[in-house]
């Protein structure tokens, strides 16, 4: 039900930054109109400038940035002329803000409790108990068990997803008009992310709240919003509902968008994922005319770069908006590039890794007097238990999970830093269970290397590329003379598509992919047999991250490599193994073909997973299913089953007494479940089409 | 045609031809001294170009200008004290003790011994500017190792340092000082080694905490995968990060080692007379302050300037590393 | 909590024992013999064979560390004051007696008369000095730290530098020649002896002088704990929740901001009561650093062991409130 009047109306807002060097041009024109009950999602890449719009919105934006164009009229109330303190007053009360890392938007020395009352006593006035009271009833709205000893509590008494709880609750805890919230979900798992998804979408439609949800989740915008904005370098490129935008896309950058994000139903063998070209343009150096046109497939000279493009409607759409001069002429569907399909005939290559009921503890002794009295000092958390896969040559291996599964300690284990308390790992028929990277060879750590998840800090910043990229070819014993490290370094260089006068550089002056890059040379500076890459794109922007995963890919086929692919994003691996394994809380779920892990029988665990992803295609219905409570700590977990506390579809007590066994639904995939196979695959699957509408 | 002395293509060493003429034999030597000559070129231009860089970096911060100005006004000082002064700073002019304020030939006035105020300041300049930088430099030696064992390896090993850390940085320095001095005499060595005993656990507590926040980084990680030694990994990857603090504590150590050194000399516990010692020369001149106040007072304004150029320029060098 | 504090006084204990030892052994190497060391440097030689028998020198360290512990704790008899020696050393005390620090070469009488009377004086002094230090560095600190890069706070950080940078004696030098030589307003002594200057203006320059050396400092550290609490996102949150500034700073900003000044703000006591020795001697004032400085340059020993022992528990009792206070005052630490 929306009301006549807009809520809030943008017309034409420049921001701009100012520093010693000038003035940076952040956000040149941005226009937009939001009525009431309306959720606007506004999309775009870093440095697209849209955290930048929220707090313009919000006015609060830091010593050298300012407003210096345009209005931004608040249910009809131009914001330029508000004192600063009747801005103070429709801060938190009339807008309010939620906005990424829960853990530190709370303060650490006050209650919970304190946090939320002081926003209702110091706006309207009302007394301690009665602001106590709304507190109470807000934290139940946001689903918090026991919300009257959650007021008493400090923030890190708390997990990450009920913290990002209590700070959306405390938004909404002053029945604002307006609530704008800045990726408020990047920090979480996926199960907890879904969940708290769920409730934005829910509160917003209980409170008739009008929402400006920032992401660059194409996924979680289909989830939570009805209209949508693709930001790109300070300007919107498009805008409508979302099936405008999504299904009837016109913008040259949105279809680039979309082209880099795998789907659900093609992975390597069908469909290249194809990333953009080139990299976005500084805002002082933004080009002439279209500031996309640099990398645009349809760039036409003279009409794309000679005068400024303004934004213009869609005939025939409800609130379809596009800036580009040939979005008419243009059909994307027929650009799709052709890939080299794989001949599967080949013979089944050579298994390169076979790991046996691995097994690795970490002794934790408790030093209390309770627990010296009671015999039980030493405890042991199971960070990886009877962990059982193999991997072939050249192939890709997935490991999915959710943080606290123990994928990261399986990393540790397989390179050296750790070594396994049980079983064995057989890399290339040599079992390296027991050996710490210091006892080994050098041949045999060439031929296992890493690529490493944050890529501010997998290069060191006081060496150069050529530094960095060098040290391992030495190590590795591949050369010694600097005239030959500096020809291999330029081969490797050229291997990850960078130039050669890279090797000069320092980590500091390049970009977040290009580090990766770097990461990638040097992993591979040793012909490795096998590169084990964690979360190695999580950190990037989407199209960045499609130019990584096909540059791993393409040197994974050109050395034969197997890779061995840790994440938490399914859509990603769905795409690029071949093989996926599925994690939680140190033991093996699911195991099998990438194919298999998408359809029924599922592990519940799975099942679970993949309805929790976010999809950024309106048309594929989701199944919903909804995991209660945080994951259990890893000390002394069930004995049965490790997934038996929160399990949908438990069974009974044997879920909590008895190990599951592995059940093969096919050869090559396994599940481990109580629940009869036969049950399993009659499950409904997570993802259908919807009806297609006619084209 | 010079000897190749290494086959471009394959990179194998080619064997001398005892056939060849010793005239190609020159040419061949004259070729590696050229090589080597370009060798040292090359260390030398990068050597001078970070020099630049970096005094260009100054500029951006005129209180680090302002304090490299104090501190450079006293090293050069000292530097060329035998030529800006012709009075021994130990020789006593009885003439001048008639009047003794600066003025005239002793432009900064004598002492109460007749000695030449200004001879004094520049000399005792000299001494203060070999004897604190080694100290700290020493000191900043053992603390770097001392932080970096307990930060990468922790443990048993953290325990051990951190505890006699502690004890030693429980001793209220001065008093430890005292004790240390006059237990062995005062002497530059022994001065030297009461400094580094009582900085180092200092440095070697911010070394460690350094350590601790880089060690989980991971590029520290992918140099334990590539089979990287611990000393490696301590020596090449980990300190050069640390840098930037630690030059920053650098200066500021200095200024505090500097008035440490002052504040022995004034104690008694300085360098042994007649040597100039801008403390002792304080606190030879206090009982005077009321006739002559010219002979305490310059010595002092000696002192605090130079301590303030090394925290001014310790703070520039902050604001400086800030902004980057 | 309870056993955190059990372990760190024990820890507190087993530090003090080490540290004494220390400096018991560090004194052994001095110039000079024991003896004359105890005695004093005009002591006979007749007496000094006495004591040598008498007090077993020859012993190990360890065994004479054992001894001195025993004197202090009261389980044996100072030895020093046996009449047989002839020294003439008596303590009304008696001989044995907890707490005995034995007796004085330098000052002829036992050390508890002088240590508790120069501490005392000492006391005095930091607590004035203290009293003014913390609420003007305070206020100064969070001011500046308010608004980072704002004119006061140039200016408090230019002049905190230079204030630090001034060593003890050189601004007591600076302050003397104005208002003693120039204006006559203040003494150029302190030595709380009975004079035509008033107690209170005799405290004056000393307290100045310590005010101007730690309030810099200070001010500093609680600048740099308030600049980087601001910059934290959880302001952002109270800011945008249109709570009023005030509310901001005072009940947002300040309660973390003060939690890592206030260690800081506890061992400046210890520096105030051990570490002024400078300002004592400058201006002849009786107090407990210049007592150590002189028993050291002459040679007492006893008087040295007792003191440095003393300061070592100041210290070690400072940190331990401070680390304590520290737990207290951090949620994160003290509710886990």
């Amino acid at each position: 039900m929306s009301d006549d009047s807009p809520v809030l109306e943008i017309e034409n807002l420049g921001i701009s930054y100012f520093v010693r060097a000038g003035e940076i041009p952040a956000v040149p024109d941005f226009s937009l109109t939001l009525h009431r009950g309306e959720s606007f999602g506004l999309v775009g890449e870093s440095g697209c400038g849209k955290s930048t719009v929220a707090m313009a919105i919000m006015r609060y934006l830091g010593g050298n940035g300012a407003i210096v164009r345009g209005r931004i009229v608040l249910e009809g109330q131009d914001m330029a002329e508000l004192s600063e303190e009747e801005l103070r007053r429709i801060r938190g009360s009339k807008i309010a803000m939620v906005y990424q890392e829960p853990m530190s938007a709370l303060n650490p020395a006050l209650t919970i409790g304190r946090q939320l009352t002081e926003v209702p006593i110091s706006h309207e006035g009302v007394s301690e108990a009665e602001a106590f009271d709304r507190a109470v009833q807000v934290l139940s709205d946001v689903n918090m068990p026991d919300p009257e000893s959650v007021m008493r509590r400090y923030p890190h008494q708390i997990s990450g997803g009920q913290q990002q709880r209590v700070v959306i609750g405390m938004a909404f805890l002053s029945n604002p008009s307006l609530m704008l919230l800045d990726e408020p979900t990047t920090a979480l798992d996926v199960n907890v992310e879904a969940t708290v998804i769920d409730l934005i979408a829910n509160l917003r439609k209980k409170y008739n709240t009008t929402l400006i949800y920032i992401s660059h989740n194409l996924g979680l915008i289909v989830k939570v919003c009805d209209r949508v904005g693709v930001m790109y370098s300070g300007e919107m490129a498009e805008e409508g509902t979302i099936s405008e935008v999504f299904k009837d896309t016109k913008h040259p950058y949105t279809y680039g968008l979309f082209d880099c994000i795998p789907s659900l139903d093609a992975d390597k063998s069908a469909r290249a994922l194809t990333p953009i070209p080139g990299q976005v343009s500084l805002p002082h150096e933004r080009p002439p005319g279209c500031a996309f046109g640099p990398r645009c497939r349809y760039f036409e000279a003279g009409r794309c770069d000679s005068e400024r493009i303004e934004i213009e409607d869609v005939p025939g759409g409800d609130s379809h908006r596009v800036r580009c001069v040939r979005w008419g002429e243009i059909d994307h569907r027929h650009a799709e590039v052709e890939v080299e399909p794989e001949d599967r005939r080949r013979r089944v290559p050579a298994e390169v890794l076979r790991i046996e009921n691995m097994d690795k503890f970490y002794e934790v002794r408790d030093r209390s007097m309770a627990a010296m009295l009671s015999g039980k000092s030493v405890r042991y958390v199971k960070a990886n238990e009877e962990v059982s896969f193999n991997a072939r040559r050249g192939r890709t291996v997935a490991l999915v999970g959710e943080s606290g599964c123990g994928k990261s300690t399986f990393a540790k284990v397989l390179t050296g830093l750790e070594t396994a308390t049980k079983g064995a790992i057989k890399f290339n028929y040599e079992n390296i269970a027991a050996i710490p990277v210091d006892r080994r060879e050098p041949e045999l750590i060439a031929a296992m290397q890493m690529v490493f998840q944050n890529p501010d800090g997998t290069l060191n910043p006081s060496h150069s590329v050529g530094g960095a990229i060098g040290r391992a070819i030495k190590k590795f014993g591949l050369a010694h003379r600097r005239r030959d490290v500096n020809k291999r370094v330029a081969e490797l260089l050229e291997l990850v598509r960078m130039p050669p006068e890279f090797a000069t550089r320092k980590p500091r002056q390049l970009s977040g992919g290009q580090k990766q890059r770097i990461a990638v040379a040097r992993a591979f500076a040793g012909n490795p047999a096998m590169v084990i890459a964690d979360e190695p794109v999580s950190a990037l922007d989407v199209s960045v991250q499609a130019a990584v995963i096909n540059l791993l890919m393409d040197v994974q086929k050109e050395y034969n490599t197997t890779l061995l692919f840790i994440s938490h994003d399914l859509s990603v691996v769905r795409y690029l193994s071949d093989t996926i394994v599925v994690m939680y809380l140190g033991q093996i779920m699911e195991a099998g073909p990438a194919a298999a892990i998408f359809d029924p029988p599922y592990h519940p665990y799975t099942e679970a997973l993949l309805s929790a992803i976010p999809i950024p295609d309106p048309d594929i219905k989701q199944k919903r299913v909804r995991l209660e409570g945080e994951i259990p700590s890893v000390i002394n977990p069930p004995k049965g089953c490790r997934f038996s506390t929160r399990c949908p579809r438990k069974i009974g007590s044997i879920c909590d007494d008895v190990q599951p066994p592995e059940v093969e639904a096919v050869p090559g995939h396994r599940i481990k479940c109580h629940i009869p196979l036969d049950e399993l695959r009659a499950v409904e699957p997570i993802f259908q089409k919807a009806v297609e509408a006619a084209e | 045609m010079i000897d190749r002395v290494s086959d471009r293509d394959t990179g194998e060493p080619v064997k001398r031809d005892p056939n060849v003429a010793p005239e190609d034999m020159v040419l061949w030597l004259l070729g590696k001294v050229y090589d080597g000559f370009n060798r040292i070129l090359e260390i030398l231009y990068y050597l001078i170009r970070g020099i630049y860089r970096w005094l260009s970096l100054l500029r951006e911060s005129p209180v680090a200008i302002i304090g490299l100005t104090l501190i450079g006004f006293w090293v050069a000082v000292a530097i060329f004290a035998p030529w800006l002064t012709s009075y021994d700073p130990n020789a006593q002019d009885f003439n001048a003790l008639a009047d003794p304020t600066p003025g005239g030939v002793h432009f900064l006035g004598t002492d109460h011994l007749g000695r030449d105020i200004w001879s004094r300041l520049i000399w005792g300049a000299r001494t203060v500017l070999w004897v604190a930088p080694t100290a700290v430099a020493i000191a900043y030696f053992f603390g770097c190792l001392m932080g970096m064992l307990a930060g990468y390896y922790g443990g048993w090993v953290d325990t051990l340092v951190s505890r006699i850390s502690d004890i030693i940085l429980s001793f209220p320095v001065l008093i430890l000082y005292i004790i240390l001095i006059s237990t062995v005499g005062p002497s530059p060595l022994n001065i030297i080694v009461a400094v580094t005993l009582a900085s180092s656990p200092g440095i070697g507590r911010i070394v460690r905490g350094m350590v601790l926040d880089l060690r989980g980084l991971e590029y520290v990680d992918a140099a334990k995968i590539r089979g990287e030694t611990p000393f490696y990994i301590m020596v090449v990857e980990l300190l050069p990060n640390a840098r930037g603090p630690l030059i920053v504590d650098g200066c500021v150590r200095m200024g505090y080692t500097i008035i440490t050194i002052g504040v022995l000399g004034f104690l008694g516990l300085g360098l042994p007379p007649p040597d100039p010692d801008w403390g002792g020369m304080v606190k030879d001149t206090t009982a005077m302050i009321v006739v002559w106040p010219h002979m305490a007072v310059l010595p002092s304004i000696a002192i605090s300037s130079l301590v303030i150029g090394f925290n001014l320029m310790a703070d520039g060098l902050r604001e400086i590393s800030m902004r980057d | 909590m309870a056993l955190f504090i059990l372990k760190r006084l024990g820890l507190m204990v087993l530090t003090m024992v080490a540290a004494s030892f220390l400096v018991f052994a560090v004194m052994e190497f001095s110039p000079g013999d024991v003896a004359s060391k105890t005695l004093g440097p005009y002591a006979s030689d007749e007496s000094k064979a006495i004591l040598f028998k008498k007090l077993k020198l020859n012993d190990p360290l360890i065994v004479r560390y054992g001894r001195w512990i025993g004197v202090l704790t009261g389980i044996i008899a100072d030895p020093l004051q046996d009449p047989e020696l002839k020294l003439g050393f008596s303590d009304p005390r008696g001989d044995r007696y907890f707490g005995n620090f034995g007796y004085s070469t330098l000052f002829k009488s036992p050390v508890n008369d002088i240590l508790w009377d120069r501490l005392g004086n000492t006391a005095m002094l930091a607590g004035i000095a203290f009293a003014i230090i913390v609420p003007v560095s305070i206020l100064f600190g969070v001011l500046s730290g308010m608004r980072e890069g704002s004119l006061l706070d140039r200016g408090l950080s230019l002049t905190g530098i230079t204030l630090t940078s001034i060593p003890e004696f050189a601004s007591a030098v600076f302050l003397m020649s104005v208002f003693v030589v120039t204006l006559g307003w203040l003494p150029g002594t302190s030595t709380l002896e009975v004079s035509e200057w008033s107690f209170a203006s005799q405290l004056v320059l000393p307290v100045s002088v310590l005010v101007l050396y730690d309030f810099g400092y200070v001010a500093r550290m609680v600048r740099g704990s308030m600049v980087e609490v601001m910059t934290r996102h959880y302001i952002r949150t109270a800011i945008l929740k249109g709570l009023p500034y005030r509310t901001v700073i005072m009940r947002h900003a300040l309660r973390n901001a003060m939690i890592a000044p206030f260690t800081v703000i506890l061992l400046q006591i210890n520096w105030l009561i051990t570490g002024v020795v400078v300002t004592e001697v400058v201006f002849a004032y009786p107090g407990y650093g210049r007592m150590l400085l002189e028993a050291a340059l002459f040679g007492d020993i006893t008087l040295v062991e007792a003191a440095t022992v003393f300061a070592l528990f100041i210290a070690v009792t400072t940190q331990l409130i401070g680390d304590i206070g520290y737990m207290l005052l951090n949620p994160r630490i003290r509710f886990t």
